[in-house]
């Protein structure tokens, strides 16, 4: 079947069997590999992804239930060539990566939460990425970029009211 | 809000710092890798795949132990789209790997031995046609009895795993004696024992085992997610019957290793259908299901100890028993083995102790390397003997460890002497000295209406290294390229633990380069020498002495080519700066770019080796043992409190606060030595409350992540660090070890935190809120 949808920003349109995932649409129809594959069962949230502005797992997710909507990985995140996303930027600066497979899911999850949750507190980071396992870093890391990214994202809003 | 914003202003400004002048060791420096991998552009192994690779599979045994008779491979074989069928009868050598007995077949030829055994192998054009095939494959196997317990593999006419096996079903025995033995306890005036069964420990990495391999002009390439590139080569070289130079292993950034990708897991598998379909490439990604049922496991084990102590708080015997279950094959069963027995004791000076145990074959799924390696189950019962004796002479758990921990020049408990720092006195002493540890009382008080809270703490010591009979060497291969940049050859995986990264601090700081002038060579067998693998706490101190030579080495070759091409004298007169040579007295700079262009490729390349120092105090006449690598000469210290709170409704254990007092030398990079404690703080954590890798009769009974479960974000608790850094003499720049240590005591310290809140310790663990409600129904 034919689908279109929004991917990183641009329209796409493939041809792919209906019953395909949508992440094996992602990773290798579409060579977006940053979106991960850790479980297939929605446990772990590797390959979590942006839907309409909403966290998805891309791999209970069939790639027909991306028509028509407007989907974001970890590459529409932030351009390559441009600055990280603040929450990108904070995983580098506070230690948050370590084998970084969990990374991509980790940093979309976090970064949709402080699109709605400006005011975030450890709680709410560590709530907001209780569907994303890491089993490198014992999470303390990634919380603590959560809040630093929520402050920079505060900073670069404030400067632009 | 404003302290906020500073805090984030300052992270800013280091992250600018770092990118525009040279890292400097001691100092936090944000991982080079953490750029490509915080935009999902790093490229796993999972990642390689095209849309024109063939796909491989495995048939698994799903039965645990028989005798294989016959493969029906005909209608998977006729299904279209697919490549290939193999057996064991197409395979050409040994069809046997292992590290030290090569006991576990490619594909199963004689006998099943546990449920994920390889039967047959499966190529195809698609995932979907793959899936189908391996549906068709069918075998007739004879089952024999199985043996699911250390107890069933001991027994009386017991079938015998590997027939061959000199000592039967139990792979490696020893018995490790100083002093009097067990006749120590005649001189006791205090005894204190305790049994318990530690679990299986699954790894989970979050990129399973996978790979991708190409047979073209007579040369094999497998790119695959594994610890230990240099060794797998041969390992497939053996089993396939290839000539290693035949064969290139190339290792990208691992999604997670922790021991469970050290040894072959899909290599030779790979390697066998690329052979069979020579010019196209192969893939192959284990789902979690296979993940957890044909890698290795950390090994459950059966624990008694028994300590003895003078009335003022010595300890004087100690007498310990260890089983550990290995499964059907070494893998590294026995050494894990030997490392226990030798981290048996815990880090205290007892002058009589008695440690025997047994690794032994099962037909329970394979238990191997670990992160740990045999420590953890040891110290699981050690540090809870030691706080019971502590309980019995009215003594703190500081305090009697305090009493009793060793120093420099003092014999570990199995006798061999501690040349090198020694730093759990001040690990104790940070832990001892803390508000939570002296506010432990008034805390613990303060419960609320239902809950019971704990103290407790717990301590380690961790041995880095092969040890005395495999040498553990590193190359390192340093490159000035011709583009005037510093290119780092690093032989040895990063699985995550970021040794990569330090790599490029250490070279960074040595020549005075900053990020944009140096370069990393991920392990490859064709391009990068021979480093051994990422385990044993090892892979940072082996290779960054040998870095540190062969930057020395060409640092100078440089600079004495460019006194002899600018006819200066003295080369003294020439400093490195970022991207450039500087003479100082005219304060001219030369572009390395331009140096680079004097000189010839061999010139601009620097090789150099180390082979890190062991012990050579012989602890044991068992030669058996001797051959597993014990003792060590070099250990990292640690030093932990947890308090816990426990639910009495639900049982359910909170971890509210979390300490750790380390001793791993000096910090290369601090950042990187909070990552190692806080993950393996978490892995020790999830040990203690919920990881249980269950089996029934062989079969799995905790397939996915929703059965066996990981800790996330909301089960961990606020871990708070101290590094007491000693400076290790042999250590480069100071340093020791710091992969494992964390990991070895966080099961008793929790433990003794909980035996703190109720009064009780469980015989078997994790304490899943189950067995805490049970345990508190004694307790009522």
């Amino acid at each position: 079947m034919k689908l279109t949808f929004m991917l990183n920003g641009s329209p796409v349109s493939v041809e792919t069997p209906p019953d395909r995932r949508l992440v094996d649409l992602l990773r290798e129809d579409l060579g977006l590999t940053g979106t991960k594959e850790g479980c297939g069962t929605g446990e772990c949230g590797a390959c979590t992804i942006r839907a309409d502005g909403e966290t998805k797992l891309a791999c209970l997710m069939l790639a027909a239930q991306a028509q028509g909507r407007d989907i974001v990985t970890i590459e529409g995140l932030s351009p390559v060539a441009g600055p990280l996303h603040p929450v990108q930027e904070s995983f580098v600066n506070s230690g948050a990566v370590q084998c970084g497979f969990c990374t991509p899911g980790m940093v979309m999850s976090i970064a949709t939460h402080l699109d709605a949750h400006p005011d975030t507190d450890g709680d709410g980071i560590r709530q907001a990425v209780s569907g994303n396992l890491c089993r490198c870093t014992g999470y303390q890391k990634i919380v603590d970029a959560g809040l630093t990214a929520a402050g920079l994202m505060k900073n670069k809003g404030g400067c632009r009211g | 809000m404003a302290s906020t914003d500073s805090m984030t202003q300052h992270k800013f400004e280091r992250l600018k710092m770092n990118i525009s002048s040279p890292p400097e060791i001691g100092i936090s420096t944000p991982r080079s890798d953490a750029f490509t991998k915080v935009r999902g552009v790093e490229k796993f192994t999972i990642d390689l795949p095209s849309k024109d690779d063939l796909w491989a599979g495995v048939k698994r045994a799903g039965i645990p132990h028989a005798r294989l008779i016959r493969v029906h491979t005909d209608q998977a074989s006729a299904l279209a789209g697919v490549a290939a069928v193999l057996t064991h009868k197409d395979i050409q050598g040994s069809n046997r790997q292992g590290v030290v007995r090569q006991d576990q077949p490619v594909l199963v030829d004689d006998c099943i031995r546990h449920c994920g055994d390889a039967v047959a192998l499966v190529v195809a054009e698609d995932k979907t046609t793959l899936a189908r095939a391996l549906d068709l494959i069918r075998f007739e196997a004879e089952p024999l009895p199985g043996i699911f317990s250390v107890g069933d593999a001991l027994a009386k006419e017991a079938p015998l795993i590997h027939p061959d096996h000199d000592t039967g079903n139990i792979l490696l025995a020893g018995t490790l004696t100083t002093g009097e033995g067990v006749e120590g306890f005649n001189d006791c005036d205090c005894e204190a024992s305790l049994s318990l069964e530690v679990p299986v420990q699954e790894h989970v990495c979050l990129e399973t085992e996978c790979g991708r391999a190409l047979f073209e002009k007579d040369k094999l390439t497998i790119t695959a997610s594994t610890q230990t590139p240099f060794r797998d080569r041969h390992e497939i070289a053996q089993a396939l019957g290839l000539s290693p130079e035949k064969i290139r292993v190339i290792a990208p950034f691992l999604g997670g290793g922790f021991g469970g990708k050290d040894g072959i897991t899909v290599q030779s598998l790979l390697g066998l259908a690329a052979l069979a379909c020579p010019g196209r490439p192969v893939s192959m990604v284990w789902n979690r299901e296979e993940s957890f049922l044909a890698s290795p496991k950390r090994h459950g084990a059966t624990l008694f100890f028994r300590l003895g102590a003078k009335a003022d708080g010595t300890f004087h015997a100690l007498e310990a028993k260890a089983d550990f279950d290995t499964g059907p094959y070494d893998h590294l069963g026995g050494v894990v083995l030997a490392l226990g027995l030798e981290h048996a004791g815990g880090p205290y000076a007892i002058a009589h102790t008695q440690v025997s145990g047994r690794a032994v074959y099962t037909n329970n799924p394979v238990a191997g390397a670990f992160r740990g390696f045999g420590v953890p189950q040891v110290a699981a019962a050690m540090e809870q003997v030691v706080d019971l004796m502590a309980a019995k002479l009215t003594m703190s758990p500081v305090a009697i460890r305090l009493k009793n921990c060793l120093a420099r020049g003092m014999k570990a408990p199995t006798g061999n002497t501690l040349a090198h720092s020694t730093g759990i006195r001040a690990c104790l002493e940070a832990v001892g000295h803390h508000p939570l540890w002296q506010g432990a009382r008034e805390w613990t008080a303060r419960a609320p209406a239902h809950t019971l809270r704990g103290v407790g703490m717990a301590c380690a010591m961790h041995g880095m290294g092969y040890g005395p009979v495999v040498p553990d060497v590193a190359h390192a291969k340093l490159e000035l390229t011709r583009e005037g940049r510093f290119k780092v050859y690093c032989g040895v995986s990063d699985m995550g633990q970021g040794n990569g990264a330090t790599f490029l601090h250490i070279a960074g700081d040595l020549l005075n380069q900053q990020a944009d002038g140096l370069e990393l060579i991920l392990p490859d067998t064709d391009q990068t020498l021979p480093c051994g693998s990422s385990s044993a706490s090892r892979s940072t101190f082996t290779f960054a002495h040998a870095l540190a030579d062969a930057s020395a080495c060409l640092s100078q070759r440089i600079i004495k080519r460019a006194a002899d091409s600018l006819m200066v004298l003295d080369p003294e007169e020439f400093v490195l700066v970022p991207g450039k040579l500087r003479h100082l007295s005219s304060g001219k700079d030369y572009p390395l770019a331009f140096l680079a262009g004097l000189m010839s490729p061999s010139e601009r390349t620097v090789v150099s080796r180390y082979r890190a120092p062991v012990a050579r105090d012989a602890v044991t006449d068992e030669k058996a043992l001797q051959m597993h690598g014990i003792p060590h000469t070099i250990f990292s210290y640690t030093a932990h409190l947890a308090r816990v709170a426990v639910d009495t409704i639900t049982g359910g254990i909170r971890v509210d606060r979390y300490l750790a007092a380390t001793d791993c030398g000096r910090l290369i990079n601090p950042d990187l030595y909070e990552q190692q404690m806080h993950g393996a703080i978490a892995q020790g954590l999830g040990y203690a409350l919920y990881e249980d890798y269950l089996t029934k009769k062989g079969q799995s009974l905790t397939p996915d992540l929703s059965t066996y479960i990981i800790p996330g974000a909301r089960d961990l608790p606020p871990m708070e660090l101290i590094s007491v850094t000693t400076r290790e003499q042999a250590g480069p720049f100071g340093m020791k070890g710091v992969g494992e240590v964390g990991i070895d005591a966080p099961l008793a310290c929790i433990a003794n935190a909980v035996a703190d809140a109720c009064g009780k310790r469980p015989g078997q663990w994790p304490l899943t809120r189950i067995r805490m409600l049970d345990l508190l129904g004694e307790t009522l």
